[in-house]
């Protein structure tokens, strides 16, 4: 029931292809593309290679005893900080880039939410000389603005988007207006498990190294799987991508920490599956934050990178049987997680990465001692570090 | 009780085309945002176009992300919304302005979805004769689509340049009203020329399709109207009617009444 059908463009009710008809044709030669590619050997050999001599994989797992203390259980990281452009976005971004050339693609859309992917689209086109257009919401780009600096450094034309909230979900609809215009001779690299078909399920498969690298190491360090995998959830990409490794191992407990923003009662949150409803948004059906009139409502969070109103429709899926749990925390106490990791592990996490960090720490009493745990370290914190010093809360 | 089939030729739209047809006239389809630039004057406007020469008012339901719209009618939405136009208002002010002509309700799918069960028959009953989904394309969501096209309703589909002639036919089969030709890559927005295919396009689709073809996406002029009304058996104008209206709704009407002479002399 719940291990992930492979063979539609669905995720039980969820997912779908809900775009304007101009995109369809596009979709389907993706599709297939995508499908041929992976069973063509020169494919995946070059994407190992890729991700072996560019991105830096496998990256390691690091124990990580004094958080282990603080939770009452032996914590473990998945340490996708290390990977080249710092999270785990470039896994994706090399695939979808290897398929676009395959198309015969040289032009490459993108949207960024906290940059982390924008970066990381910018940085393989740099690699592969592909042209690169990259939309980003206007508030976003002042949040972010040393990102901004790097893709443009790395050749990406970077577009502020002044619509709507100005953030992620903007930029993601502008970069869907502009593949629908340029649409013969463009690819859009969507960065997270949601949009049409076969969008969520070709990033899950390109993340889902993540999982298999993580299942493999525990096993070979521990001899035994965790008993829990945690990791924070926006779209939904890195969390999709470790869950891959155990989904089917009903023995292990997944669980996917979304942004609580100011509180759940308050409004101002991104918590599309712990508050939100069926609905649809750029292209798939899944939980998403919108009013009674089916408006999509803004989504708030202090990390850019989970501020977004819906999440991937594999994420719904995994909710309704309740193969995995969904949690959230707040602003607040994921500036709490944030300092948590710096100081306990000498690893400053992004502030994705540490609403998970927050969850683990408010969860003790939950493990036996012995148990293990393993947490998806998303991204690094640098990108964050500029935010977090303005907002003076550093304890003393 | 709705009817069974959306293809059956009694609707108001089929009707209206098949007079348009035994007349030699072409359609001249207006798009409107409800509510904008606000709903006294939108609904001057829907009755002001409809008594200028429009054939068939299309309706736009005001969303949050329209994806498939460019500039000009993404702000219309906005305004829109900030007067707190949704789908329920937007049926209510169809039924206030009791037009003669058809009216198709042109809407993303979540407002429909958020509508709930019975948003069709209240639509139908408030006097909407047709329903266009920009993002419900043909065969994406079988379940929802045999809704759509069950409930009396005319289901109009659209057709892009991308489109291969085996998917028009398919299109052509679970479409009812009229086909909406998307002229040209991209959004919604007003352009200079006609798209240099355009003639080969409607050949396609007229060998894929025994419905009305009207085209849209990017008119805005006379010159337009008449360069499509001789190819095509109708012209959608949005955008630059859109634009008009926030000009003033006479800048609306006198537009409409240019439409239609240069649709007349197609």
């Amino acid at each position: 029931m719940t291990s992930t059908p492979s063979d539609t463009d669905r995720f039980g009710a969820y997912g779908g292809r809900y775009v304007p008809e101009t995109l369809i044709p596009a979709l389907e030669e993706l599709e297939a593309a995508f499908h041929a590619a992976l069973r063509d050997e020169a494919f995946t050999s070059e994407l190992d290679d890729l991700l072996k001599n560019f991105v830096g994989r496998p990256s390691i797992l690091t124990p990580a005893p004094r958080l282990g203390e603080r939770v009452g259980a032996r914590v473990w990281l998945k340490r996708e900080d290390l990977n080249h452009t710092g999270a785990h976005k470039i896994n994706n971004t090399v695939g979808q880039a290897l398929l676009a050339r395959r198309m015969g693609k040289r032009r490459i859309i993108a949207e960024t939410g906290a940059g982390q992917h924008g970066v990381a689209t910018a940085t393989i086109c740099a690699r592969f000389g592909l042209d690169c257009v990259v939309y980003m919401g206007e508030e976003d780009m002042q949040r972010q603005a040393l990102n901004v600096y790097r893709m443009r450094l790395l050749g990406a034309e970077v577009v502020p988007v002044l619509s709507g909230t100005r953030t992620l979900k903007d930029a993601t609809t502008e970069a869907i207006r502009d593949w629908v215009t340029t649409v013969r001779d463009s690819h859009y690299i969507i960065g997270s498990v949601v949009g049409p078909a076969p969008y969520p399920r070709m990033v899950r498969e390109f993340q889902s190294i993540i999982g298999r690298e993580a299942r493999e190491q525990m096993l070979e360090r521990t001899g035994t799987l965790p008993k829990t995998v945690v990791a924070c959830v926006g779209g939904g990409s890195n969390a999709i991508g470790i869950f891959a490794g155990f989904v089917d191992d009903p023995g292990v407990a997944l669980v996917g920490v979304e942004a609580a923003g100011d509180g759940l009662d308050t409004g101002r949150h991104s918590a599309s599956l712990s508050r939100g409803t069926p609905g649809v948004l750029h292209g798939s059906l899944s939980y998403l934050l919108q009013d009674a009139n089916g408006q999509v409502h803004p989504a708030h969070s202090i990390s850019a990178g989970l501020d977004y109103p819906g999440v991937g429709p594999e994420h719904a899926y995994l909710t309704d049987p309740g193969r995995a749990e969904y949690v959230s925390v707040t602003d607040r106490e994921a500036l709490e997680g944030f300092t948590l990791l710096s100081r306990t592990e000498g690893i400053v996490p992004a502030l994705e990465t540490a609403h998970a960090v927050a969850w683990l720490a408010a969860s003790k009493g939950r493990w036996m001692p012995d148990e293990h745990v393993l947490l998806c370290v998303s991204g690094r914190g640098d990108k964050d570090v500029a935010q977090v010093r303005e907002m003076s809360i550093l304890p003393p | 009780m709705a009817s069974m089939s959306a293809t059956t030729s009694s609707d108001p739209l089929s009707t209206r085309f098949a007079e348009l047809r035994d007349r030699g006239r072409r359609a001249l389809v207006v798009y409107l945002t409800a509510g904008f630039p606000d709903p006294a004057r939108s609904l001057e406007l829907l009755r002001g176009v409809a008594g200028a020469g429009a054939d068939v008012i299309e309706v736009g339901v005001p969303f949050s992300d329209p994806m498939a719209d460019g500039p000009i009618i993404q702000r219309s939405s906005q305004v829109a919304l900030e007067h707190g136009i949704g789908m329920r208002e937007t049926l209510a002010l169809v039924r206030d302005a009791a037009l003669e002509v058809p009216v198709v309700l042109f809407s993303y799918l979540n407002p429909i979805l958020a509508g709930g069960p019975a948003v069709l028959a209240t639509a139908r009953e408030a006097g909407v004769s047709g329903v266009l989904v920009t993002d419900l394309p043909v065969g994406v969501d079988p379940e929802r689509e045999a809704w759509l096209g069950s409930s009396g309703l005319a289901f109009v589909r659209l057709v892009a340049p991308t489109t291969p002639v085996e998917r028009m036919r398919e299109i052509g089969r679970h479409g009812s009203g009229f086909v909406y030709l998307i002229s040209r890559l991209g959004v919604t927005g007003v352009r200079d020329d006609v798209a240099a295919d355009l003639p080969e396009t409607v050949a396609r689709l007229r060998s894929a399709t025994t419905l009305p073809i009207c085209v849209g996406f990017g008119v805005s002029s006379a010159a337009h109207a008449t360069a499509i009304g001789r190819l095509a058996d109708g012209v959608v104008v949005g955008s630059a009617m859109v634009q008009a209206a926030s000009q003033g709704v006479q800048k609306a009407i006198d537009l409409t009444g240019e439409l239609r002479l240069a649709l007349d002399r197609a």
